[in-house]
């Protein structure tokens, strides 16, 4: 190794100015920083215990999803007896299962086939239904562990939808949403230090409704009793307007929403399909009200108040206005989507305030400078100038883990900033670890060249030992651990691997370096 | 002027650490049992027994409510709600206190800390069970009752946990230490051989134990982070534990006709000044955090300096002898072999 390839020094070069310049960008003042290139600006992204901000955890409630699901799957059982005209008690639901006796047990084979459609996962794979008989002829239902988790994912998946379009409409904020295990929702909003509005607009269950629009009433100053003046829904809604206070009818008979093109104009619109009952309520408000305008609204926020030129019987609309492509689809989705599928719960908590953060940032620093100054003494006292080249692979390697964590984008927590302290204190153990191998052989008598030789090839092993460990531990901790901890997790695994590396690319290229300037007689540890 | 100072520290040590092997397993046996004691009675508190009797559900619930209560749990681990507030002026902790009361909440304390912080506000510290455990429903609901009796109040630190996820991140913690410890023995068994990894793992349970006896005996809040820093002080442990078995694997090939307790004293005093190096300057940081870290991270920093000590003096005086315990290939009978401080000088 004291021949010192160049592809080592090379390495060495690389390492350090990689480092430097991805750390840099830090220290300019966070007001200087959009001058510097976008490829260059990544800097440390504070957790929400630092800069302040919320972290929410909803829970979905799956009881009431699973009512919903066994109510439809009841449903569905009677319709498919009835069609298959074999007589049964009526169905009923009962301990997460739907029970139903049939008059004559005889029928049970031809009952099991009518069934067999409901049981069929429509997406292929193994059934989501489980119909079970007996003998005497009673039929039990269930819904399998797959299908429910299958169905509380689907409905956080849907919620997500649903809780960004109603605190995030236009995708401006920071705020992050999404779904963790099966039927929970982390919704984390830097900067907001009383979540309380956030909360419900997020909990409260939305309603799609169909109100009609008087057609007398122009002022939104005078409003007539029964009448309301509501908000365009943000990003999508086209102007505020004035509504009758109470529904025709609401979302729950809304089928389905999708984007179609007028056969006439070609223009852009919105199709929708109503439910039985919708349709009727449809058709009848439609043939008493041609002519007036008709206002679809979301959280009580107009969509859209289109005009309704035709009686509309055939339990479908359309819904035109001045849509492109992306607000159609947004409108659909959100009509399709409108209401969250479940009431949602917070489950768990956690707000700092700016100032907080900004106090715990203070002490974190303070406490990171007090460590490196003691850690760069120490080192500097005990091992002299070995121990001054231990103190710059430690420079290059906080950079490098402040680069990599910039970079990289995890959040840079108050537990992260303790896993930093306590990488400086425990990064110079490889160092440690080479110099005191050295000092060993060279009191067994070898020669300078030999002892730094050994020192590094024995250590080695030894440090890939060790190392290995503490990065189980943080791994363990990366998967088990949430928010600040992860972030501590992190700081602690990067900061393994830049030990190790530092240790053998910088140390080593230093201590050869200073070989072949000096040819020492004798090692100064 | 010796400098560097490594100068100073003796080149060679040949301390009979094995010989006291004996005293130190009874010294550590007596620590981990106090630790024990400590967690199941509230640190020397209360009487297990009392508590388990008075306890609800089966008794794998009472016993985990003897053991709760050997901790000061933060509501991490308790759920309930943990709020921060800050005035323009001093607090008055009783009315906020009895605007608490006055909504039948549970545990109420309130600690204010005296005087106005350098931001010239006061701060005091409100933490609270709620009734059925679900805080995150009422929060609104305290905050306006705050706002009552204290003009102009900030709600600067809010965490509210529900029961249903503090028993979830309970039994997350306690599987991830376990699988840290597991994971440690697998991999020691795998580099070394088995009875090393027992030794490591005997190791890692000392420091632990001692460690959660600190924390209860103190009664210092224990929350996520104190899990944090338990595995990082299972990471740091093993981590001198391999460094002394590494060399103890070499010295074991290099003298083969040595008993075993003096290759462990040798390889124990090869490595006593790596060991005591990495321990000062990893001491180094964990007491600057201590001083300076703040009040959030006071306690991971107590758990780490406590465990670095810990696990520094476990991996000389456990994790090595321990080997002796099960490691039967060679005697333990006297030196067959001259001092090694002879081979190694050839």
């Amino acid at each position: 190794m004291l021949q010192l390839p160049r592809w080592r020094v090379i390495m060495v070069i690389v390492v350090t100015v990689l480092s430097a310049i991805t750390a840099a960008p830090n220290l300019v003042p966070p007001n200087a920083r959009d001058q510097i290139p976008s490829f260059f600006r990544h800097t440390l992204n504070l957790g929400l215990d630092l800069q302040g901000g919320s972290y929410l955890l909803f829970e979905i409630d799956t009881s009431g999803l699973q009512r919903g699901q066994l109510d439809s799957l009841r449903q569905q059982i009677g319709s498919a007896l009835r069609e298959a005209q074999i007589l049964r008690s009526a169905p009923s639901v009962a301990a997460a299962a739907v029970t139903t006796k049939l008059n004559n047990p005889a029928d049970l084979p031809r009952a099991m086939t009518a069934l067999r459609p409901i049981a069929r996962n429509p997406d292929g794979g193994d059934d989501l239904v489980v119909i079970a008989s007996q003998p005497d002829g009673t039929i039990t239902a269930y819904y399998t562990p797959t299908a429910l988790q299958q169905a509380a994912r689907r409905a956080a998946d849907q919620s997500i939808k649903v809780i960004r379009n109603r605190i995030d409409p236009n995708g401006t904020s920071e705020v992050s949403i999404v779904r963790q295990g099966d039927d929970r929702i982390v919704v984390q909003a830097p900067g907001v230090s009383n979540p309380e509005d956030l909360k419900q607009k997020i909990g409260k269950t939305a309603l799609m409704t169909f109100n009609l629009v008087p057609n007398n009433v122009a002022d939104a100053q005078y409003l007539p009793p029964g009448v309301i003046a509501v908000a365009p829904y943000p990003g999508v809604g086209e102007r505020p307007d004035i509504v009758q206070a109470h529904p025709e009818f609401t979302g729950e008979h809304l089928r389905k929403a999708q984007v179609g093109t007028d056969p006439q104009t070609g223009q852009i619109v919105i199709r929708f399909d109503l439910d039985d009952v919708g349709g009727r309520l449809f058709c009848r408000i439609s043939r008493e009200h041609t002519g007036d305008r008709f206002a679809i609204l979301l959280d009580n926020q107009v969509l859209t108040a289109p005009t309704i030129e035709t009686p509309i019987c055939d339990g479908s609309g359309q819904i035109s206005g001045h849509f492109d492509a992306q607000s159609a689809s947004d409108l659909v989705l959100m009509l399709n989507a409108g209401a969250l599928p479940a009431p949602l719960t917070v489950i768990e908590q956690r707000t700092v305030d700016a100032t907080l953060g900004r106090d715990a940032i203070e002490a974190g620093s303070k406490a990171t400078l007090v460590a490196s100054v003691a850690v760069v003494m120490f080192m500097a006292l005990a091992y002299g100038l070995f121990g001054v080249m231990a103190i710059l692979a430690l420079i290059v390697n906080m950079a490098l883990i402040i680069g990599a964590m910039s970079i990289g984008g995890a959040a840079l927590t108050l537990p992260g900033i303790a896993g930093l302290v306590l990488t400086i204190g425990m990064a110079v153990d490889a160092n440690v670890l080479i110099y005191e191998r050295m000092r060993e052989e060279q009191r067994h008598g070898r020669s300078v060249t030999m002892s730094i030789d050994a020192g590094f090839n024995r250590a080695m092993v030894t440090i890939i030992d060790s190392h290995l460990t503490q990065l189980f531990a943080g791994f363990i901790l990366f998967s088990f651990g949430e928010g600040p901890v992860k972030g501590f997790a992190w700081t602690l695994c990067i900061g393994c691997f830049t030990s190790v590396i530092t240790a053998f690319f910088i140390t080593q290229t230093l201590v050869a370096l200073w070989f072949r300037a000096v040819r020492p007689k004798q090692l100064p540890i | 002027m010796a400098w560097p100072l490594i100068k100073l520290l003796p080149k060679k040590t040949s301390f009979r650490f094995v010989r006291f092997a004996f005293f130190a397993a009874f010294l550590s046996a007596v620590a981990v049992a106090g630790s024990f004691v400590s967690m199941f009675t509230g640190g020397f508190r209360d009487n297990p027994v009392a508590v388990f009797q008075q306890a609800q559900g089966d008794w794998l619930a009472r016993l985990g409510s003897v053991v709760g209560r050997g901790f000061n749990l933060g509501i991490d681990f308790r759920g309930g709600t943990l709020m921060e507030i800050t005035a323009p002026q001093a607090i008055d902790g009783g009315a906020v206190r009895r605007a608490l009361n006055a909504l039948h909440f549970g545990d109420v304390e309130v600690q204010g800390t005296s005087g106005a912080q350098p931001d010239h506000l006061f701060h005091t510290m409100v933490q609270f069970q709620t009734p059925g455990n679900n805080p995150n429903a009422v929060i609104a609901l305290v905050q306006q009752r705050i706002q009552g009796v204290v003009p102009g109040v900030q709600f600067s630190h809010v965490e509210a946990v529900s029961g249903k996820v503090s028993e979830e991140l309970f039994r997350n913690g306690l599987i991830a230490l376990g699988l840290a410890i597991l994971l440690m023995l697998i991999y020691i068994a795998f580099r070394f051989e088995f009875q090393f990894g027992l030794g490591a793992v005997f190791a890692l349970f000392h420091d632990t134990i001692l460690t959660l006896g600190l924390f209860s005996l103190l009664r210092i809040e224990f929350t996520l982070t104190i899990i944090a820093a338990l595995l990082t002080i299972i990471g740091y442990s093993m981590n001198d534990t391999v460094v002394v078995f590494d060399r103890l694997r070499e010295n074991l090939k290099k003298y083969k006709r040595m008993s075993l307790g003096d290759v462990i004293d040798l390889s124990t005093n090869e490595t006593l000044s790596r060991t005591m190096m990495t321990s000062l300057t990893a001491l180094l940081s964990a007491i600057a955090l201590w001083l300076f870290g703040g009040e959030t991270l006071r306690g991971f920093a107590v758990a780490m300096t406590f465990g670095i000590v810990v696990g520094t003096y476990s991996s000389i005086y456990v994790a090595a002898p321990a080997i002796l315990l099960w490691h039967s290939r060679r005697g333990r009978g006297p030196n067959q072999e001259t001092a090694p401080a002879a081979q190694g000088a050839s």
